[in-house]
């Protein structure tokens, strides 16, 4: 078997992956809940939600760590799935032996330590009041929650990666982010394997306020499970969410040279950045087309290659569109027939995982022949003529992938895999 | 000599001691350079703060102002004077091209709604329904973008409309080191032609200062140059606001466009010591081996950040390998994510210059007599992470 593409690069192979969503912990039951259909949307109890236009998420509630503030979950999220991702490449979960490319929330102390120290302080000097309570209470967690190294420095002492962890942020669009980073770093030869993880426990009760404030949200609290309804003609927003996707990339060659199984091919990457506006997409859709077109020349791939498309489909009625747009301006006619679904229909949007989860999720599409749908379609938008494979899973062969992710401050970025080496 | 050789052909600094690299030049090449500290606003602790700018020089559209905070205009105003000086800016196919590497915390908190919840706190129960109450009535909508991390990057896009890619790397020192690492892998490589690469600390807010005081980091009340702090005034670290923005070029995509570098930027390492259980200055001298060319005393721009252990660790490891040493955060302060860049930088416009920096801190810093053809540039965190490289003459 070929071990490089076309441009004589090293391919690089999915040989581990792990997920958490709202639907569960792991690739099993997530799988299950998601070709089932099943909503992992549901009302908010981990703060009270009085004076909240939106009172719904897919928060990940059934962690220990799920109320203990958005590090200590970003962590939690990120370490299961690295675990399930190494074990199943075969690696030492002590010692892995490649770089890590997280992609993680920013940081800030948790409203609750804040509101400890001040409790703590004199309270006479306002902000100086604080500073010193939080010098003289020296509490290394609290530290650690103000430092953006911190959760990648955790994952990186646990599973023994190699070098100076990277953390980034390309807003939702970070999850792919790390794996076109752990991609590249392969092709350029520096490492044989590369560890990618997009984990967001962020969902606090200011974060939501704060997507709200900009109209993001869909307000639809009703029916939780109902709310999340990309190419819908009554979306209204996204749906705030938490989860995690890591995945072991490891050159091809390395990768058969070993046994491991191949699970999928990252083929290409591509990404184009916005100049328009901060939350807003040019209205033409350029960038999100030159991300696509980039990410499918990186690839080697021509537009009628692609099988299916795993959509950004978050819901808002700006995104749907500009996706549908930018979509219909790449494939042209054959887009109304190439079956594309959201997964953000049933886990909302995972933020900065949402690139690393839906990659995962493409991957399994590929392995279990199996489309999952995008629920809540009950009434489409008529500007949108998509195939999103409506209500219920579709069984296909799916040989390859193009998964978008688009986010605030004109980030666009999108994964070819394939399940063939091409 | 290669085509993919990388080039710095334009330096965008902003530091207390003024605008641009000529100034920082002038500024840092005095017989005496002077520190510009503010002991007072955020008094028992000291900064070195930002010098008057008209942001408007760089980001005409006043809109484009209101929409961000100091960060990001600091970020942007800095990454135009590099875009600039490298004959770049207004470029609309070369910024179209560029691709971009931000290193990056967060933006600014609103100092005065935060303080309201504190205050309304302390005669309430019922916290969590507090914040939801002041969140949603006093945020402005607008002031998340302004914290969101990789919004200096799309501010960047927006303002100077470099739009490529655009990557923001996040943790402190250490995302200026894999910033300038990653940006030169990719140019080496040749999966970019030139880039921007880059990142900005404004430290003018209490929430910075907060940040590095959890950690018990900071030096309180009295100023002294980074390798004199004292420990019973705290952590050693004084911080400042500045920012450092490069444009690299591979060799071939300069000479076409006919530009003179400043200098190359030769081997980059980086690492993650495991400091509590192994020796830092042993780990640092292991990195800096390969590094370390045959002409001695090799000139070091040091971003020691003033922390007790690692400035320690990082001056042993320097001077025991011969080098000369010019700690930058003297006159700066720390500058968190734009250490590295900045340190970069001042590299070389030394190598560039063929002169040393004379003594930041004459009581600690000795002589650099010859002319350096390269000078070592180092980020060592001041609580972990850590990067040096070899700046080279072009």
């Amino acid at each position: 078997m070929k071990t490089t593409d076309s441009f004589g690069r090293p391919l690089v192979a999915v040989t581990g992956m792990g997920v958490v969503t709202s639907l569960g912990q792991g690739k099993k039951d997530n799988w299950r809940a998601l070709t089932g259909g099943q909503s992992g949307i549901h009302p908010i109890t981990r703060f009270p939600t009085d004076h909240l236009a939106t009172t719904i998420s897919g928060m990940v509630d059934f962690l220990p760590e799920s109320s203990r503030g958005a590090s200590a979950l970003t962590f939690a999220l990120a370490d299961s799935a690295a675990e399930e991702a190494i074990g199943e490449a075969g690696f030492s979960t002590s010692d892995f032996g490649g770089p890590l490319f997280l992609a993680a929330p920013p940081v800030e102390l948790d409203w609750h330590n804040r509101l400890r120290l001040y409790a703590q302080s004199d309270r006479a000097n306002g902000w100086r009041s604080l500073i010193e309570a939080a010098r003289k209470a020296s509490e290394r967690a609290l530290f650690d929650e103000s430092q953006f190294a911190a959760i990648a420095d955790r994952l990186a002492e646990k599973y023994g990666t190699r070098g100076l962890p990277i953390t980034l942020s390309t807003a939702c669009a970070s999850g792919a982010t790390a794996i076109q980073l752990g991609t590249e770093a392969i092709r350029r030869g520096e490492c044989e394997r590369a560890l990618a993880i997009g984990a967001d426990g962020s969902a606090t009760a200011e974060a939501l306020i704060r997507f709200s404030l900009l109209s993001a949200l869909s307000t639809q609290n009703e029916r939780p499970e109902k709310a999340s309804k990309p190419f819908s003609k009554d979306r209204d927003g996204f749906v705030l969410a938490e989860g995690s996707g890591a995945l072991v990339l490891e050159s091809l060659e390395n990768a058969l040279a070993r046994g491991a199984e191949i699970l999928g091919i990252i083929r290409g990457c591509g990404e184009k950045a916005d100049d328009f506006h901060r939350t807003r997409s040019k209205p033409d859709g350029s960038p999100a087309i030159a991300a696509v077109r980039a990410a499918l020349s990186d690839a080697g791939m021509s537009e009628d290659e692609i099988g299916y498309v795993n959509a950004h489909g978050t819901s808002t009625p700006e995104n749907d569109k500009m996706e549908h747009l930018s979509l219909s301006t790449v494939f042209g006619e054959r887009m109304r027939t190439i079956p594309i679904s959201s997964n953000k229909s049933m886990i909302g949007h995972t933020l900065s995982a949402a690139g690393a989860v839906e990659a995962v999720f493409s991957i399994l599409t590929m392995r279990e022949n199996t489309i999952p749908p995008t629920i809540n379609y009950e009434n489409p938008d008529p500007a949108i003529e998509l195939d999103v494979v409506p209500n219920v899973k579709r069984e296909a062969e799916v040989a390859s992938v193009l998964s978008n992710s688009f986010g605030f401050g004109g980030q666009n970025t999108c994964l070819v895999m394939a399940r063939e080496a091409g | 000599m290669n085509p993919t050789d990388v080039l710095i052909t334009g330096i965008g600094v902003v530091s207390s001691l003024g605008l641009g690299a000529d100034a920082h030049w002038q500024a840092l090449t005095r017989r005496e350079p002077m520190p510009a500290l503010d002991l007072e606003r955020f008094s028992p602790y000291i900064v070195h703060p930002l010098p008057e700018i008209d942001w408007s020089t760089q980001i005409p559209k006043r809109g484009d102002q209101r929409q961000m905070e100091t960060w990001q205009r600091l970020g942007t105003y800095t990454a135009g004077l590099a875009l600039e000086d490298a004959g770049i800016k207004d470029d609309e196919a070369l910024c179209a091209s560029m691709d971009m590497i931000i290193a990056a915390g967060g933006g600014e908190r609103d100092v005065a709604v935060d303080q309201a919840i504190l205050d309304a706190s302390l005669t309430r129960n019922d916290n969590d329904v507090l914040l939801n109450e002041k969140l949603t009535t006093e945020l402005r909508p607008t002031l998340f973008l302004a914290q969101l991390s990789n919004l200096l990057a799309g501010n960047i896009s927006i303002v100077h409309k470099v739009t490529g890619s655009s990557r923001t790397f996040m943790g402190e020192d250490g995302a200026g080191v894999s910033a300038i690492e990653t940006a030169a892998a990719r140019i080496r490589s040749g999966q970019s032609a030139h880039l921007l690469v880059g990142a900005a600390f404004q430290t003018e807010h209490p929430d910075m200062l907060l940040a590095y005081e959890l950690g018990g980091y900071l030096q309180r009340e009295k100023w002294s140059p980074v390798w004199q702090r004292n420990k019973d005034l705290g952590g050693g670290v004084i911080t400042g606001s500045g920012a450092a923005f490069l444009v690299l070029e591979s060799r071939e995509h300069a000479e076409k466009r006919g530009r003179t570098p400043y200098a190359a930027i030769g081997p980059v390492a980086s690492g993650r010591a495991r400091r509590k259980d192994t020796d830092l200055q042993k780990d640092l001298a292991a990195m800096l081996a390969p590094l370390q060319q045959d002409v001695r005393p090799v000139l070091a721009i040091s971003g020691a950040s003033g922390a007790h252990a690692p400035t320690a660790a990082e001056r042993a490891a320097l001077e025991s390998a011969g080098a000369v040493v010019r700690g930058f955060n003297t006159l700066t302060g720390h500058l968190k994510e734009a250490q590295f860049p900045f340190a970069v930088a001042l590299a070389a416009l030394a190598v560039r210059h063929g002169q040393a920096y004379p003594a930041f801190d004459p009581s600690s810093e000795k002589p650099f007599e010859s002319a350096p053809k390269a000078a070592l540039a180092t980020a060592i965190g001041y609580d972990c992470f850590e990067g040096m490289g070899l700046i080279v003459e072009a």
